[in-house]
């Protein structure tokens, strides 16, 4: 083989092969997930484009796919972020919080994710459509995070990303502590969305932790993670 | 012609100008000059960047205790350091140290000079303005989710159009060859310089200029990822390696066949292999199950490889231990072929149930990227600046210390991480039996505080790999600032016994 033309066309259709059975093939495969009906006729996004894709779930317990009927108590799975948890998703991308942490839970008997409790079902393709940024992960240098939403409270949260190490000892997690403000407390009092200090923080008690928009939007994703319910294609336990 | 006569020769930067071939080869390293300074000391210069922000990062996984760090930046955290980290090494480092050999090989095997140099030159100093961005953009908190990608958008079509560039005066060295036989080398580095452009493309198209639904991101992404690797950095360091054994050695290549053979079934089922970093997640089982396949059937091209490089290296192991070129091409030579095999056990299902999500995928990656490509990358440099340059390494002591720091450095930190990541993953999964449930034997503090003593171990390596750079652009500086001296002077060696 000595042409350049047919060792160009070897080269080219060895990565053209793979580029077709890895990417293209499974976007049709999962082309399903976007080409339902709309949710409802007022959820678009900010472009205005519909948002499509997702599981209704009737009041009867019935889950449907594909056709919305705005019954009273219907319920929509997956649940779409809110404007706050979007923005928290960014911020969860540009600190490379998934270079420590998953975003997955694999089968029962594969791996211990749901004995240690980071599901009680398989994550599957569908779970991700409304993630801007699919963020998965490779690492597990600390838990996986697909229901971390069901496992803490948001003032958890916030004491956790202000300093790990003063909620669990053991931990590795730096410090977020730059996402907070620390200011002294007003005349009018304590702001309401002052975070619960704790006592090895050794911040003055006329001082009080304010979370930035960047803290707030974080915890509100983490808060929104969770993949606790079922979807045609997977139950609980399996 | 003895082969120590020829290895002998082969040392030597001064040419018999009677020889016809010799004057082609001086045309093509005199026209490789400038780029090939130029890249290395580029590649150098991001080297020593990339480990000073390795080290901050092994060093920022063992927080000292009960801290809360105030007046602190999301610059100082770990997962921003590493990814720093990640793209000083293979943008910086790797990219411009293979811009700097393959074009030299390639022009070299095609016995024709490199075209155009000044474009390629103005593409090399935008490249590098580009990776300069990129990083600056990384550190001040705008990088991107998928991985090895994470540069921001404003700085990537730089890279790529400097990329295109740069690669277009390899393919067209290859058009113009002179010679009418093609060896392997021409072939990995056409195709390697081909792959890498489309595949960065495609990359940011699908992931950051206009992102595709779903979880079509993630399999985007680890297609291109682990190609970066397998269609980018190992066909470039293969090419090397192919070239630079049997040169040194002065021998010729075990088998052209099985060279073939390499080539293209590395061609075939490299580009399948990445979807392996999804086992277990939720993209279609059939496109894991043929990623696996992929990942061992890698077994073929690793061993047709290897077997083309060890035997071609088998016997002149005492000639090879003291060219500083041989050492470390056949230190990566090997362990390509260590990585490779253990790389396609990982991508097994119950492996892989151990290894993902460990410290031994970090392991592996150093393992990949460090002992394979950038040690074989470390004697390519030793050999090509002399020849450039006309002049010989000013000291082999400085060799030395290179050598020894970088080989023992890294075998420290791949055993560790190895290890380490392999009791991490055996202890995440241990499920006990308590009364008929199942409850994980080993709480998460218990299993990372198990890490501790192997990342530390993985700190001190890094020492080592610090000091061995620091010898290495010390060397390098030195050559490129040393006074001309061309007549009779003798190759550096690392032994004296070699005749």
């Amino acid at each position: 083989m000595k042409s350049l033309p047919l060792l160009f066309l070897g080269i080219f259709f060895t990565l053209a092969f793979s580029w077709t059975g890895i990417i293209l093939t499974t976007y049709f495969q999962f082309e399903d997930h976007a080409i339902n009906e709309p949710a409802t006729a007022t959820f678009v996004d900010a472009e205005g484009n519909e948002i499509v894709g997702p599981t209704y779930k009737l009041p009867s317990g019935q889950l449907i796919t594909g056709t919305n009927n705005p019954e009273v108590g219907q319920e929509m799975f997956p649940a779409a972020f809110s404007g706050a948890a979007q923005r928290g998703q960014a911020v969860y991308e540009k600190l490379g919080c998934l270079y420590c942490h998953s975003q997955q839970v694999r089968r029962q008997g594969f791996g211990s994710d749901f004995e240690r409790g980071w599901g009680t079902r398989q994550s599957v393709a569908r779970d991700y459509i409304f993630h801007e940024r699919v963020m998965l992960g490779t690492m597990r240098t600390g838990p996986d995070l697909s229901n971390v939403g069901l496992r803490y409270s948001e003032l958890w949260q916030h004491q956790h990303l202000f300093s790990s190490q003063s909620v669990n000892g053991w931990s590795i997690m730096p410090s977020y502590a730059f996402l907070y403000e620390i200011q002294p407390i007003g005349l009018s009092g304590p702001s309401s969305n002052a975070v619960d200090q704790l006592d090895s923080w050794g911040i003055p008690d006329d001082h009080e932790v304010i979370p930035t928009r960047d803290a707030s939007d974080l915890v509100a994703y983490l808060l929104s993670l969770n993949q606790n319910y079922e979807l045609p294609e997977i139950k609980f336990s399996e | 012609m003895s082969a120590s006569s020829s290895l002998f020769e082969s040392f030597g930067s001064t040419d018999n100008p009677a020889l016809s071939v010799r004057a082609k080869l001086s045309e093509v390293d005199d026209s490789m000059r400038l780029p090939a300074v130029f890249f290395i000391l580029a590649s150098v210069a991001w080297l020593l960047i990339g480990t000073v922000l390795a080290l901050l990062t092994a060093l920022s996984m063992h927080p000292a205790m009960d801290t809360v760090k105030l007046g602190g930046s999301a610059a100082e955290t770990m997962p921003i350091l590493r990814t720093a980290h990640l793209n000083a090494m293979a943008y910086g480092w790797g990219n411009n140290v293979a811009f700097a050999i393959a074009p030299w090989i390639m022009g070299r095997l095609c016995k024709t000079r490199i075209r155009h140099i000044p474009i390629l030159l103005t593409a090399g100093v935008f490249y590098n303005i580009g990776v300069l961005i990129g990083i600056v953009g990384i550190l001040a908190g705008h990088m991107n989710g998928p991985e090895w990608l994470e540069m921001p958008a404003y700085a990537t079509p730089l890279i790529a159009i400097s990329f295109a560039m740069v690669g277009v005066w390899v393919i067209v060295a290859f058009r113009w060859r002179q010679s009418d036989h093609i060896y392997v080398s021409q072939w990995y580095i056409l195709a390697a310089f081909f792959w890498l452009p489309w595949l960065y493309t495609v990359a940011q198209i699908m992931l950051i200029l206009v992102p595709v639904r779903g979880v079509v991101q993630s399999l985007t992404n680890w297609w291109f990822a682990h190609n970066v690797l397998g269609l980018w950095l190992t066909p470039i360091a293969l090419a090397t390696a192919y070239y630079l054994i049997p040169k040194v050695l002065g021998r010729a290549i075990h088998s052209y066949y099985l060279s073939v053979i390499g080539f293209w079934s590395l061609a075939f089922f490299y580009n399948w292999a990445g979807v392996h970093h999804l086992i277990g997640g939720p993209v279609p089982a059939w496109v894991i199950s043929a990623g696996t396949v992929a990942s061992v059937m890698m077994v073929i091209p690793v061993l047709v490889t290897a077997i083309n490089h060890h035997l071609t290296v088998v016997g002149m192991h005492k000639q090879g231990w003291a060219s500083p070129t041989i050492r470390f091409v056949v230190f990566g030579a090997i362990n390509y072929t260590v990585v490779s095999l253990l790389g396609s056990a990982m991508a097994l299902r119950s492996v892989n149930e151990v290894t993902h999500f460990t410290h031994f995928t970090v392991g592996h990656a150093h393992h990949g990227v460090y002992a394979f490509f950038t040690m074989i990358m470390f004697g390519g440099v030793y050999y090509m600046l002399p020849r450039i340059l006309h002049r010989e390494w000013p000291s082999a002591s400085l060799i030395r210390i290179h050598w020894w720091m970088c080989a023992v450095g890294i075998t420290l930190m791949v055993v560790s991480l190895s290890i380490g990541g392999w009791i991490q993953g055996t202890m995440l999964n241990a499920l006990t039996d308590d009364g008929g449930v199942l409850v994980p034997t080993f709480s998460f503090e218990e299993v990372t505080n198990s890490t501790r003593p192997y990342l530390i171990a993985r700190s001190f390596s890094g020492l080592l790999l610090t000091f061995g750079h620091i010898a290495f652009a010390i060397s390098v500086c030195w050559i490129l600032l040393k006074r001309s001296k061309p007549d009779n002077q003798q190759p550096t060696l690392l032994s004296s016994d070699v005749n």
